[in-house]
């Protein structure tokens, strides 16, 4: 277990901010440069740096494959859903318009709940097709 | 309030049914979800199509955002017609395919498949009611992945390599397709497809538009399996889970020839695309060679599954060559043919089904005295086929009708002879599965072998019964053919 040590520590440290950055992107991306579709694939960085430090069955433990599968489908019924409560406000599917009081504050909340959609879809996706590529390396191995 | 929304639901509802069955994870429940949302669709494709008659064209702004600026959503006669089609098909595969599929799939995949048929049938109806060009190559997208990985379910490890031809083959087209789409956003900016049509009137540099146009047809070319560019369609078909064969035969190909109407009709014109380029010559050749060679390789398959696929090839043949001749019988006759072998190829591969869960296989020796031991399902294939072939009082005749009038029509009388020669090529690969079903005895063994359970039979004969009537009543799809034939060689809407 004393493999690696430099990497273990450095990884440990690491791996919070990369996270921490990701939520930053996410945010950050009404007013600059980023999104969900950005943080959704920086989250899934730090789940994969995870992987290839401590193995996989341990990022599997912090990221169970029934999470992440549930996470892919949850983001697009949270975009979609967006657009069903544009009808249910009065307005037409996917209109911003009518989530606030006023059209400014609506198209801003529309759009968080889009990104937030986005991320979680991303890096389900990114994460699932890892795992899948990962484990396969591994059936073959072991045949 | 919900009438409002009704074009925007049509893509909605089946589209988040999707990731809920996802989440769920259960085989029954998404089966449960997936009929539920495909007679939903249906429904409000109906509604739709009545709307369309009363107030002409539906116009549905996404998000709010007025086009051509915003996504649009039109309906419009031709639309309508094909949404009727396409939700149609699915509200009777989905019901058919809870047997279908437990008999053919391990249980862990019974959610995705139903997740991936919810997702395609999204794609199919997001492809023929968007009025965006781009908005169009997404659910082209949408609908080719989940038709992707439902070919590859299949349970012939085979499966695995046509899937993968289809994936090669189908990306090349969706490129091309969205190559052309940036030909004419230069030279037009806009990917709204009404405005589009409006302002390549004002375009002057043609060269651009004309690469559109080649990359527009060689890419959806390739999507609707127009010949020479099939040769992904036979394994697709033959590998596919049965459900999905049929599904995929009477829809898919369906809606991009939908895609190739409306821009050679509605976007380009037909003065540019028949008038300025020889595409009729081109179409109706293109369109004899898969006829006659498609139905001539179907004739010597060993197989039903891929003897009909063949035939597949061979009746898109009929809706191109229906497309060439440009005059009101001959679109008459391609678009009613849309939706006639729509139902007659689904119906058939619904009963292959059937034999593949009793016989375990469709190749032609097994299916020997099949008409001892499934009389209900081998009479049914023996329908169906005479759809095929045209025979008066099914559904083929009358789509064959229209073409020979379009065809006598436009004076290519040999055309007119060749549509009624090629028909006997019909009767030779219908009267294969005759033989083999009706005159030999069934194998010793086989004669334990039952009919198809009811779960299937009915859904499948329903599709038959179909066949035969709008082959005596005609009024419905023809009244919506003759719509939409009218929009189209009106010229833009």
């Amino acid at each position: 277990m004393m493999r690696d040590l430099v990497l273990r520590v450095l990884g440990k440290l690491l791996i919070p901010f990369v996270l921490l950055f990701a939520l930053y992107v996410q945010f950050h991306g009404d007013f600059g440069p980023g999104g969900g579709f950005q943080a959704g694939v920086i989250t899934a960085a730090a789940v994969i740096f995870y992987a290839i430090i401590f193995g996989l069955p341990a990022a599997r433990r912090f990221a169970p494959d029934r999470i992440v599968e549930s996470m892919i489908a949850a983001g697009v019924l949270i975009f979609g859903g967006v657009g069903v409560f544009g009808i249910l406000m009065g307005g037409n599917y996917l209109d911003y318009f009518v989530l606030a009081h006023d059209t400014v504050h609506g198209q801003e909340r529309g759009i968080f709940w889009v990104e937030v959609g986005v991320a979680l879809t991303v890096s389900g996706v990114m994460t699932k097709v890892f795992y899948q590529f990962a484990e396969r390396r591994r059936v073959v191995d072991e045949a | 309030m919900i009438a409002d929304h009704l074009p925007a639901l049509q893509v909605v509802v089946p589209l988040l049914a999707a990731p809920l069955m996802m989440l769920v994870r259960r085989g029954t429940f998404a089966w449960l979800v997936a009929v539920a949302v495909s007679w939903t669709t249906l429904a409000i494709a109906f509604a739709l199509a009545v709307k369309v008659r009363e107030v002409g064209v539906i116009s549905y702004a996404m998000g709010n955002w007025p086009p051509p600026w915003g996504i649009e959503y039109r309906v419009d006669a031709l639309n309508s017609f094909v949404l009727v089609l396409v939700s149609l098909v699915a509200s009777v595969v989905a019901p058919y395919a809870r047997t279908s599929v437990a008999a053919e799939l391990p249980r862990d995949q019974h959610y995705l498949v139903f997740t991936m048929f919810s997702l395609c049938l999204a794609g199919l109806l997001g492809i023929t009611i968007t009025g965006d060009a781009f908005n169009l190559f997404v659910f082209l997208e949408i609908s080719s992945l989940s038709t992707y990985v439902l070919i590859a379910l299949g349970r012939n490890r085979r499966a695995l390599l046509a899937a993968y031809q289809y994936l090669v083959l189908g990306t090349i087209g969706a490129t091309f397709y969205i190559i052309g789409v940036g030909l004419l956003y230069l030279m037009t900016g806009t990917l709204n497809l009404a405005d589009m049509a409006q302002r390549l009137r004002d375009v002057h540099e043609m060269r651009p538009v004309l690469a559109a146009l080649a990359f527009i047809t060689a890419g959806v070319g390739l999507k609707l399996a127009l010949f020479p560019l099939h040769f992904w369609l036979p394994n697709a078909y033959a590998y596919a889970p049965s459900a999905i064969t049929s599904f995929l035969a009477a829809s898919a190909t369906k809606v991009s020839v939908y895609v190739l109407l409306r821009y050679y009709f509605l976007i380009f014109g037909v003065p540019l695309v028949f008038g300025r380029l020889p595409m009729a010559e081109v179409l109706i050749g293109l369109s004899v060679l898969a006829v006659v060679s498609a139905s001539l390789v179907a004739v010597f398959q060993r197989d039903l599954k891929r003897m009909f696929a063949y035939s597949s090839v061979a009746q898109i043949g009929y809706i191109t060559m229906g497309m060439g001749l440009a005059n009101k019988a001959g679109m008459t006759g391609a678009v009613v043919h849309l939706f006639n072998h729509g139902i007659t190829k689904g119906a058939i591969f619904l009963l292959l089904g059937g034999v593949a869960l009793r016989v375990g296989s469709t190749s032609l020796e097994r299916v020997a005295g099949l008409a001892k031991t499934m009389p209900l399902t081998s009479f049914g294939i023996v329908l169906g086929g005479m759809s095929l072939i045209g025979v008066p009082g099914t559904a083929g005749f009358i789509s064959k009708w229209y073409l020979v009038l379009g065809a006598i029509e436009h004076g290519y009388w040999g055309l007119a002879v060749l549509l009624v020669v090629s028909s006997l090529i019909a009767v030779a690969y219908v009267w294969r599965f005759v033989e083999v079903a009706y005159f030999r005895e069934p194998e010793p063994g086989a004669a334990r072998l039952a009919e198809a359970p009811g779960s299937m039979l009915i859904p499948a004969w329903i599709m038959v019964a179909a066949c035969v009537y709008f082959g005596l009543d005609t009024s419905l799809p023809l009244d919506g053919a003759r719509a939409a034939a009218a929009l189209l060689l009106g010229g833009a809407p």
